[in-house]
């Protein structure tokens, strides 16, 4: 048995390219993003103050904190820019038609 | 890099702590020393008039980073210290207790403290300013629901403490000489909102009212007006402004004009003296013009571009300067520092409090503030430096994506 389930969070037409939505999976907020057409997932609560992400403008390959304007890199969860130092966890996303999924670890 | 300099940094505040946790970021490995005059280690102040004052957070919920951070990073604290004097020929400073620090280069990040009055009555138990920890907690602990209320200025502050004081259950009025709140920052379409958010919750607001003195058994029991009438009240909050902490750089000789006088690097009038924060009146190039910030982003990122400037890694400061607050439920947020403008275009729900407004010159955006609506507010710093003219059908559209008009 695979470590990750994976969870139908939206549909790819959601999903504007270069946007971002709040989704919940098993309770978790979670960030999907569009960049340029792929898609990502990460912890949707900033590591910094309570915000969502996903409320965030895309710049690059990172989305910004619409709170603080600290930039998380979209496709490791990097914490690139202040105020925030601690990164976000990222999930695998698979597309199964027009389906987004999201891999979240068991247990 | 491999140093054997030290490096002292005044101040323990926003600006200070971003100066210190840069440097070492950077890989600057010589001494790196932080004297603070509060006996906490580095934090940030918005908390203070928010959370802090509603009870919803403790003090260690404004720390910068988890305790030992810094400490962990080889940076020696010196908090609860104060220098009494700083020496640029012989590179020195000297502390409250009479030691002499020696420094190769030094950040000035003093910050500010409270303007208060020279009134009578100011020395009453019950009379506060709002700046630090200590100030934050002594008014929290007098915010009971059978307390009275006074604020006097109707400033961020002030308005942030009244509605903490509603929150908790106090009474609150607020007075204001000006004709409306917080007018230096906001248009008065946006005063009118913030006042009526206000009255709702239940604040007396006397605006174009001049306050005279405190009146009490050293207790607070009053405050009396300009013209006579009084106002009973057991504590008395004064927000009146922020004083920049100069005196240190003054009396060294750097020059100081509303504020310490800092190039686009943070550097002072003294090559090896640098300074950052809201004690710095610094050219800000976007706006064509110089300006001293009271800001939570100014302190952080003008301390992170000014510390790497001390290391030899000179890149302008440039920033579209942004502020917030938060009262009852709403978010208030404002980009820019909007000087002249021909065209206020309103973009969503004024009555059901989710909106923004934008400052046009010529269909360029100067600046923009915003109810409820950070998102929307945040991508206007963009807009701004993009020099793109907008339409205000557009932008008063809230179907009309702002990244859209950035595009077209």
């Amino acid at each position: 048995m695979s470590d990750v389930t994976f969870h139908a969070v939206a549909t790819t037409g959601q999903l504007d390219e270069d946007e971002a939505m709040q989704v919940i999976v098993e309770g978790k907020e979670v960030s999907i993003i569009n960049l340029g057409g792929e898609y990502y997932a990460m912890d949707d609560i900033c590591s910094h103050a309570y915000a969502s992400m996903s409320d965030g403008y895309i710049e690059g390959d990172c989305i910004e904190c619409p709170l603080h304007g600290a930039q998380f890199n979209i496709k490791t969860g990097k914490a690139e820019t202040p105020p925030a130092s601690v990164d976000l966890a990222t999930y695998e996303v698979k597309i199964d038609g027009d389906s987004i999924l999201v891999g979240l670890p068991n247990g | 890099m491999s140093s054997d300099q030290t490096f002292v940094i005044i101040g323990a505040g926003q600006a200070g702590g971003w100066a210190a946790k840069t440097l070492r970021d950077e890989g600057f490995d010589g001494r790196v020393i932080i004297i603070g005059d509060e006996n906490f280690a580095p934090h940030e102040r918005p908390p203070l008039s928010k959370d802090v004052l509603l009870g919803d957070a403790e003090k260690d919920s404004c720390l910068l980073w988890p305790a030992g951070t810094l400490e962990d990073a080889g940076i020696e604290m010196r908090l609860g210290e104060s220098v009494t004097s700083i020496d640029p020929d012989s590179h020195t400073l000297r502390l409250g207790n009479g030691e002499t620090l020696g420094w190769d280069k030094l950040m000035i990040a003093t910050g500010g403290r409270a303007r208060s009055l020279s009134v009578e009555g100011v020395d009453l138990d019950g009379v506060y300013t709002l700046r630090t920890i200590e100030d934050a907690e002594a008014i929290r602990s007098r915010l009971t629901e059978d307390a009275s209320v006074l604020v006097i200025g109707a400033g961020w502050i002030g308005l942030e403490v009244a509605a903490a004081a509603r929150k908790r259950g106090a009474s609150a009025t607020v007075i204001e000489v000006a004709d409306r709140v917080c007018a230096r920052a906001l248009t008065d379409a946006m005063s009118q909102w913030v006042h009526a958010l206000h009255e709702k919750h239940g604040v007396d607001i006397r605006l174009t009212t001049a306050f005279s003195h405190f009146a009490g058994d050293g207790k607070l029991r009053k405050a009396v007006l300009a013209d006579g009438s009084e106002i009973a009240c057991d504590i008395a909050v004064i927000g009146i402004g922020l004083v920049p902490n100069t005196e240190l750089a003054a009396s060294a000789g750097l020059a100081v004009d509303d504020g310490i006088v800092v190039d686009e690097n943070g550097q002072t009038s003294h090559p090896d003296i640098f300074a950052a924060g809201d004690v710095t009146n610094h050219p800000n190039p976007l706006l064509g013009r110089r300006v001293r910030l009271e800001s939570w982003e100014n302190a952080q990122n003008q301390a992170i571009n000014t510390a790497k400037a001390m290391l030899g890694d000179k890149q302008a400061y440039a920033e579209i300067p942004w502020f917030w607050s938060d009262q009852y439920d709403a978010n208030i947020q404002m980009m820019g520092l909007p000087a002249d403008w021909d065209q206020t275009v309103t973009r969503g729900d004024r009555d059901a409090g989710e909106f923004i407004e934008f400052y046009l010159k010529d269909g360029e955006l100067q600046g923009a503030a915003a109810i409820n609506n950070p998102r929307d507010l945040r991508f206007t710093r963009r807009m701004i430096t993009s020099g793109k003219k907008f339409d205000a059908a557009a932008l008063a559209d809230p179907d009309v994506k702002l990244q859209k008009l950035m595009k077209g």
